[in-house]
Parts: C-alpha cells; sequence; structure tokens
C-alpha cells in the first residue's frame, strides 16, 4: 500500500477500520455483512466527497507522490515494442529524460519524457528528472528523427524544472530549451503532450509546444513551484499552500484559461492507486488526439500549433483614435 | 495623443535619468553620478554623452528603452508599434496593476518592452527593446503579445527583427500564462526564420529566466554587451543547489562567450556600427541555387 496523503486520512482509517472488521467477522461466530456493507456505503460517500473536493495544494501532494507512475511506466503499459534510444550526440546522455521509439495501436511513434526515480538511488541517477542541456538537445534529436521518418511524437511532462546548476548553465541550459520551443513550432509531424505530473516552468515546456496539450487530473502546470512563489510574494515559503490557489497551476486551472486541450481524470485517489486503469485512461487520451491529428497535412499541423500559443495572452486593446 | 508628439515628450523626460545606487550620498539628485563598479564620480551629463558607460572603467549602465532607440537609429526614423495595450490581471493579484501604473509613469512605456521600426543607417528593421526599469523587464501578456506582433511585422514585410533583452524572466503574477509567452514568441521567430530573415538577440543586463530560455537565444547572432548577467537560473539559487562557490565572472557576458554561447559581444560604442554592418551583410547573397 502506498503512503496516504494527508487530506485522504479519514479515507485512509475508515479503509482500515472496516479491513480489521472483516478479519474479525471472519473468525467470529454472527453475521456481520450488513454492518460491513453500510461501513463500505460509507466509505465510498467519503472518498466521493474528498477526492471530488480536492484544493490544489492537495494536488500538488498527489503530483509529488512518490509513487506516482512516472513515463517509463507509461511505455510499459501503453506502447509495444519500446527501444529506448540515448544520447544528444555531442556531450552524453542525460537519464533525466528517456525518448525512443515504440508502437501504439500498430502505428510507430516517438516518445519522449521527463523520468523521475521512484526510490532515492533512481532519483540519483535520474537527477530527480530536472535535466540538463544534454537531455533536451537529446529531445530534440529523436524529434527531428521523428519527422524524418514521418512518425506522430508524444511527450511526457514531469518535471520540478529544468536544472539550475553550474555545468547547466556552462553548457547553454537557456539555449537548449528555446531551441526546443522553436524547433517543436516547426515540426512536420502531429506532437501530443501530457502532463503527467509537475509541470514546472521552461523545463517542462521544452517538451510542451504541441498540437494537443493534456493535463492528468492531479497534475500542475506552473511557471514557478507554489514554494518559489510563496517566497517571492510573502517572503516565506511556508505559504506554499496559499501560492499553489493563487498561482492557478492545476488542471482544471489551465483548463478554464484555454491553455490545455483537456483533462485525462485520474482514478480516485490518483494515478498511483492503480496504474493499469490510468494507463487505459491515458490511452483512450491519445488514441483520440491521434486520430484527430494523422489526418492533418504538414501544413495544417504547423499551423495548428502556431494558432493554438499565438492566441494565449491576457489583455486589454484600447481602441487607437 | 499622436505617437510622434508622445514619442518626443517621452525622450525629453528620459533625458538625465540615471538610476543611481547611492543615491543618499550623493549630493543634489541627478547632477552627479558614482560608478557602481569602480566608485569614480561623475557629471551626469558626461555619462551621458558617453552612451552611459563609465569613461573610467567601461562598466555599462542600464538603459531606458527610449535612449537605446536614439543612439541605436537613425534620428526620426522610429516609429512605435501597439502602445494601445494594457495590462490585464487575469490571476487576480492584489495590486498589481498599480504597481504597473506606476512603472508605465515612471518610463513612459505601456510595458517592459517597446517595439517599433525605425531603420538603422539607412537599412528599415523591426525592434523590441526591453526596458528593465518597468517590472524588472519581465515578461506578462503585453510584452510576449508586444514581441510576437512586431516579429510578425517584420515577417510579413520581410524585415530584420532585432530585439535588445533586459530581463528578470516571466512575470509570476500572470503565472502559466506568463510561462507561455516564451512559447507564442519562439513560434513567431520560427516563422520569422522560416521566410529566410535575420534576427539578433542583444542581450543587456539582466537577461535571465524565461526570457533567456526562449526569444533571447534564439538569433541568428546571440550577442551581448559587455559585463551582462545572462542566465536561465540564479546565482542564488544553484549556489543553493551545488553547494559550491561559483567563480566570480559566472553567468557575464563574458563567460557566455567562452563557453561558446555567444557570438560577439560588442561594446555599446560601437553597437549600432556592427549591427548595421551585419544587418547589411545579410542582405540576400550572391548564390542562386534555390
Amino acid at each position: 500500500m502506498s503512503k496516504s496523503l494527508d487530506f485522504e486520512e479519514p479515507v485512509v482509517k475508515l479503509r482500515e477500520k472496516i479491513g480489521e472488521l472483516k478479519e474479525i467477522a471472519k473468525s467470529a461466530e454472527v453475521d456481520m455483512s450488513s454492518e460491513i456493507e453500510t461501513l463500505e456505503t460509507r466509505l465510498k460517500q467519503l472518498e466521493e466527497k474528498i477526492y471530488n473536493n480536492m484544493e490544489p495544494w492537495d494536488r500538488v501532494q498527489v503530483a509529488r507522490h512518490a509513487q506516482r507512475p512516472t513515463t517509463s511506466d507509461y511505455i510499459n503499459e501503453i506502447f509495444s515494442d519500446f527501444i529506448e534510444l540515448h544520447g544528444d550526440r555531442s556531450f552524453g546522455d542525460d537519464e533525466a529524460i528517456i525518448g525512443g521509439i515504440a508502437s501504439f495501436e500498430g502505428q510507430p511513434i516517438t516518445i519522449i519524457g521527463h523520468q523521475r526515480g521512484k526510490t532515492t538511488k533512481e532519483n540519483i541517477r535520474r537527477n530527480f528528472g530536472m535535466p540538463h542541456p544534454e537531455g533536451y538537445r537529446k529531445a530534440l534529436r529523436l524529434m527531428k528523427q521523428a519527422e524524418k521518418f514521418k512518425r506522430p511524437i508524444i511527450c511526457f511532462i514531469d518535471t520540478k524544472g529544468a536544472y539550475p546548476g553550474k555545468a547547466a548553465e556552462e553548457r547553454g541550459q537557456s539555449e537548449a530549451i528555446a531551441k526546443n520551443l522553436f524547433e517543436m513550432a516547426g515540426l512536420k509531424v502531429p506532437v501530443i503532450s501530457v502532463v503527467i505530473g509537475e509541470g514546472g516552468s521552461g523545463g517542462a515546456l521544452a517538451l510542451g509546444v504541441a498540437n494537443k496539450i493534456y493535463m492528468l487530473e492531479n497534475s500542475t502546470y506552473s511557471v514557478i513551484s507554489p514554494e518559489g512563489a510563496a517566497s517571492i510574494l510573502w517572503k516565506d515559503a511556508s505559504l506554499a499552500k496559499q501560492a499553489a490557489e493563487a498561482m492557478k497551476i492545476t488542471a482544471f486551472d489551465l483548463k478554464e484559461m484555454g491553455i490545455i486541450d483537456g483533462i485525462v481524470i485520474e482514478v480516485a485517489g490518483g494515478a498511483h492507486r492503480d496504474v493499469q486503469a490510468q494507463a487505459l485512461e491515458l490511452k483512450n487520451c491519445l488514441n483520440n488526439a491521434l486520430s484527430e491529428l494523422c489526418p492533418l497535412s504538414e501544413t495544417e499541423l504547423i499551423e495548428d500549433r502556431y494558432d493554438k500559443f499565438r492566441k494565449i495572452g491576457e489583455f486589454i486593446e484600447e481602441e487607437v483614435n | 495623443m499622436a505617437i510622434r508628439s508622445l514619442l518626443s515628450i517621452n525622450k525629453k523626460k528620459q533625458k538625465g535619468v540615471i538610476v543611481d545606487r547611492n543615491k543618499e550620498n550623493s549630493f543634489p539628485a541627478d547632477l552627479m553620478t558614482k560608478c557602481p563598479e569602480c566608485k569614480k564620480i561623475y557629471l551626469t551629463k558626461e555619462l551621458d554623452n558617453n552612451l552611459k558607460v563609465c569613461p573610467n572603467c567601461d562598466h555599462h549602465y542600464k538603459m531606458t528603452a527610449w535612449e537605446r532607440v536614439s543612439i541605436l537609429l537613425d534620428e526620426g526614423t522610429f516609429e512605435s508599434f501597439d502602445e494601445n495595450l494594457r495590462t490585464s490581471n487575469p490571476l487576480k493579484f492584489p495590486s498589481y496593476l498599480d504597481k504597473i501604473e506606476i512603472d508605465s509613469h515612471k518610463t513612459g512605456l505601456n510595458e517592459a518592452v517597446l517595439t517599433g521600426k525605425g531603420s538603422i543607417k539607412g537599412t528599415e528593421v523591426v525592434v523590441a527593446i526591453m526596458d528593465s526599469h518597468f517590472r524588472m523587464g519581465s515578461m506578462g501578456s503585453v510584452v510576449g503579445e508586444k514581441i510576437t506582433r512586431a516579429i510578425e511585422k517584420a515577417t510579413e514585410n520581410g524585415l530584420p527583427f532585432l530585439i535588445f533583452t533586459a530581463s528578470g524572466g516571466a512575470r509570476m503574477q500572470e503565472g502559466v500564462i506568463s510561462l507561455m509567452q516564451m512559447a507564442k514568441t519562439s513560434v513567431a521567430l520560427k516563422r520569422h526564420s522560416d521566410h529566410g530573415l535575420l534576427f539578433i538577440s542583444i542581450m543587456t543586463h539582466p537577461t535571465t529566466g524565461g526570457v533567456s530560455a526562449s526569444f533571447a537565444s534564439l538569433g541568428d547572432l546571440n550577442i551581448a554587451e559587455p559585463q551582462a548577467l545572462i542566465g536561465f537560473a540564479g546565482r542564488r539559487v544553484i549556489e543553493q543547489t551545488v553547494r559550491e562557490k561559483l567563480p566570480e565572472d559566472f553567468q557575464t557576458a563574458e563567460f557566455l562567450l567562452a563557453h561558446g554561447q555567444l557570438d560577439a559581444i560588442f561594446h555599446r560604442k560601437e553597437m549600432r556600427d556592427k549591427l548595421a554592418t551585419i544587418v547589411k551583410l545579410h542582405h540576400k547573397g550572391g548564390v542562386s541555387n534555390v
């Protein structure tokens, strides 16, 4: 059983109690089935109440859950024949981003995603899913390869952000991210991006210039982390909960602002509760998006992407006399 | 008000205004200026005549957008675009619009970038000049929109596009909408580039965060002013993550040049000449194959 989060404590407790009661009932001579049934109904109601009323900060916790499915989990569940391809051909292989070719419903595709670890050891190897420039350059190399062979590109976004380090700056973190935004704009194949966990700033956007952008229900997409926002706004990182609300970072916020195309509903309590069911939900979403995008011509795809980002922005245009 | 008259007012307003970091120590307001680098004291007028570069140590002071127009473009050729765009408050941050109002009044700009058309030694160009005196030059919707419209005008008219960046990055008060301005400006630059047109990015102090990770780094030529701070993540953030002392010149233009991240550094005094030459050299060459 995975670790529970504060907001779901009542559900977890009730579930445990029901489990205990079932154990006792088994060995006792009395029939407890009607009591158990009542409690199970109550659990269901409680689950609905809690999971349907999650605060932005609760979702941040789910998005960061150590057991939350990662890019490689979804690759295993959704795609077949996956072959991982490594390296940017000029510096190294950044394991904070994985990519490769695979088959999706019989169609060859390129898949690229941030990859964080679930254990400390794996997180150190993956640099907590925070890429260096060579990670973004590997991603771009694989995108251009996909374009050559006319394969659609699917990107999974799951990062706190691009790594803020000395070596990253020396090797041009800014340029690597910028180049991806620029080159993704011109890709002649369908591009679909899905935020599956945290979508942190430019480091997330560098895999996000897509024809269709989706977010898992409990994922977040933001210009700065809630902690970062709180420390800048109120000089106090402990006000992250309020910042999570104010910064409008949930899937529902982004859908309302017209930035994303859709929300992939999560299993109750979050994707980590049932990876297979979640993968199926995501697969359906990808399937629909691909059937919509694949008939478009190269020019239409590029124009569609242009228009999508061109219209983002809120301002007032005064009449000129 | 006609744009022309607005322009002249703004120009007058900006004359002789210098950010004095030692205000309390210096005498009558703007008469004298002390260089923050070498601590030498100058008559402000002397400094202005020297393009706001310290005559002693070559420290490049920050400039306002209008000051840059006056030292870059041929006199009287500048025509400002999109001054009718106003910032709104999509996330409803308290007092956000008041701050915008104050900075707008202070700088004579509607937002942190001035865009327009003008000529440089007779060649027509579209320019965008960011002003760090306006909300640290941060990029929200209006900045993203003005830059994108300027790029689109350059594309439509087949003109080179020049940008002077000066920005702390994406503007937090507009949240993820600010982040998306990075993508918006970049897709517009891709289209400009696909038309075979020239884009020069000139990074001035400071150019960081989301601005450095989008259009600032996308020039056919990436140029910087001496000593300009340029980088993705803030120095303090990096020091906290890597727990090591960073070299003194870390994230300066010179550091980037040494690491292969820039085409060149131009001293402010040679900027106009060099840019004019670059623009001239990008008239379509003699190669006739398609």
